[in-house]
């Protein structure tokens, strides 16, 4: 819907390099994410997606290339980071829930001190999207006390109490016991039926297939082919696509 | 000659005990009890309770012992407090901070405790032309435990803090969180946990150095328990005596005691937790 309002896609990454030491991670990415997309991103292990996702909110330097995320430039040093990251709504594979603050508090600290809500009005907000996540009454637990499934899914209600723009997923099922993936991949269905901008890092094809708009495969460095989901899946173009997809598939 | 495995282990275990036994024995009936219990439990310093009498308790305790708790608690959260500054400083993405704590840290716990105590205590007024912290000299000394007790502190903080998983700061950097926020909030309270075990022990080993204020040298009530113990093996009802000595120990070990449990406690529970 918004994808009309404004022109500038969600998401613009151009020409985008990051080594680590000799280690040549990113070498030239470009694509764009639009308002109300879905993207997922796949590739082999060590391909680049965890850098390139965490580029984006810039948890990882770029070296060069240019990121704009809502028409902001993140690598302008007179951005305002902080206020940036706090639009983007990042999870992450191991949840990284503070373990020392129960489910409410996790979902309402960064409210407060960075958003400066008020502690009633923060509490509000996360007990609506912890309704959202299924995990409604359960305020008062501790991480530890719950299961994998049910931490990933405080760690997306405590991004969404943010009220961000877009979402970052970095692998969020894979750190699960296979019965529990479901449930993750519900609430970000949900997310995503409900117009979310989503750009999601999963070897879940399956979700790639039902929920994405678009599919961006990673390899080396570089975005070796992307397109519509369904088409890419069925019939990719590039041989290393058809290697990957053959032992994933 | 070939006993049975389990013959054998009841055979040695009788041996051990009567050697243990023969020994007891032997020192028992070798001593001279009257005169031990002269000189290191004259009944005008243990006293009776029975009756009303508490001996020099009252004077070892309400000037020994709170005045050895008051230096040690101020020594701590003084050296806590500098011990989290420095711990930051050498985690600090500045070369030129990383750097003086490491320089600190080095020094001070290359030092003798006792030695930096007294140019503490001897120094500060000279330095600071006649001023000293409050207290006086003994203020002077307690500085030295504060300077030595945050190098040792800082090192068990730096370690604390580096057991926080990064995930823990990029987690609350992606909400927004500041650099010095994420600190705060998300890093220092989870490194705490993790610390306090150590930090208990280090809480310990202060109570025990603040006997080395010993060598200052005080105003009568701001003795600490070594020191009142030394005094009153010269002057009071157990002069003379070593009284005094032993009654310290029984109050020191009073104090250290229930807080090594706790520390060995404390690091079972984190151990299961893990
Ligand atoms: N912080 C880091 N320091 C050094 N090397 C890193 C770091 N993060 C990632 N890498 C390296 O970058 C490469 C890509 O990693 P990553 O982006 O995590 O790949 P993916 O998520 O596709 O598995 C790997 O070779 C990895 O070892
Ligand atoms: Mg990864």
């Amino acid at each position: 819907m918004n994808a009309s309002a404004s022109a500038a896609p969600a998401i613009q990454i151009r020409d985008l390099h990051k080594s680590f030491g000799s280690n040549r991670v990113l070498t030239g990415i470009d694509f764009h994410v639009d308002h109300g997309e879905v993207v997922c991103v796949i590739g082999p292990s060590g391909s680049g997606k965890s850098t390139l996702l965490r580029c984006v909110n810039r948890l990882e330097e770029p070296d060069s290339g240019q990121i704009v995320v809502e028409g902001i430039d993140i690598c302008d040093p007179e951005t305002d980071l902080d206020a940036v990251r706090s639009r983007i709504g990042m999870v992450f594979q191991q949840f990284n829930l503070f373990p020392h603050m129960n489910v409410l508090r996790n979902l309402t600290v960064a409210q407060q001190k960075v958003k400066g809500r008020s502690k009633k009005e923060a509490t509000e907000i996360a007990r609506a999207n912890l309704d959202k996540v299924g995990l409604g009454g359960r305020e008062n637990v501790y991480p530890a006390h719950l299961s994998g499934g049910q931490q990933q899914r405080v760690a997306i209600a405590r991004a969404l109490s943010m009220d961000p723009d877009m979402m970052l997923f970095d692998e969020p099922t894979s750190a699960l016991d296979p019965e529990l993936v479901g449930d993750v991949l519900e609430v970000m269905k949900t997310l995503a039926s409900e117009g979310m901008t989503m750009m999601v890092v999963t070897h879940e094809m399956g979700f790639a297939r039902e929920v994405g708009d678009k599919l961006v495969f990673m390899d080396g460095g570089v975005i070796v082919e992307e397109g519509d989901p369904r088409e890419v899946l069925s019939n990719p173009q590039h041989e290393r696509t058809q290697a990957f997809l053959s032992k994933v598939l | 000659m070939a006993l049975k495995r389990s013959t054998r282990r009841i055979l040695s275990r009788t041996v051990l005990y009567a050697v243990l036994l023969g020994v007891l024995l032997l020192v028992g009936l070798s001593a001279d009890w009257a005169t031990i219990r002269a000189n290191f439990f004259a009944p005008a310093g243990i006293g009776n309770p029975f009756v009303g009498d508490w001996g020099t308790w009252p004077d070892l305790i309400t000037v020994g012992v709170k005045n050895s708790l008051i230096y040690t608690v101020v020594a701590f959260g003084a050296g806590l407090v500098l011990g989290v500054v420095l711990a930051l400083m050498r985690l600090s993405p500045v070369a030129a901070y990383r750097w003086l704590a490491t320089a600190y840290i080095e020094f001070f716990r290359g030092l003798p405790v006792l030695l930096v105590v007294l140019v503490m205590a001897f120094g500060i007024p000279i330095a600071f032309n006649g001023w000293t912290p409050p207290g006086g000299t003994v203020g002077a000394g307690v500085v030295g435990l504060i300077l030595v007790a945050a190098a040792y502190m800082a090192e068990t903080i730096r370690a604390g803090i580096q057991a926080v998983p990064k995930g823990q700061t990029e987690a609350a950097r992606s909400l927004g969180m500041s650099a010095g926020r994420t600190t705060t909030t998300v890093v220092l309270p989870q490194a705490f946990r993790i610390v306090i075990p150590p930090l208990t022990n280090e809480f310990v080993l202060l109570i025990k150095d603040t006997a080395l204020l010993f060598v200052i040298g005080f105003a009568a009530d701001q003795r600490e328990l070594t020191t009142i113990a030394r005094d009153f093996m010269a002057s009071s009802a157990t002069a003379g005596t070593a009284t005094s000595l032993i009654q310290a120990s029984i109050l020191y070990l009073i104090i250290t005691l229930p807080l090594t449990r706790l520390v060995s406690w404390l690091e079972r529970k984190q151990q299961k937790a893990r």
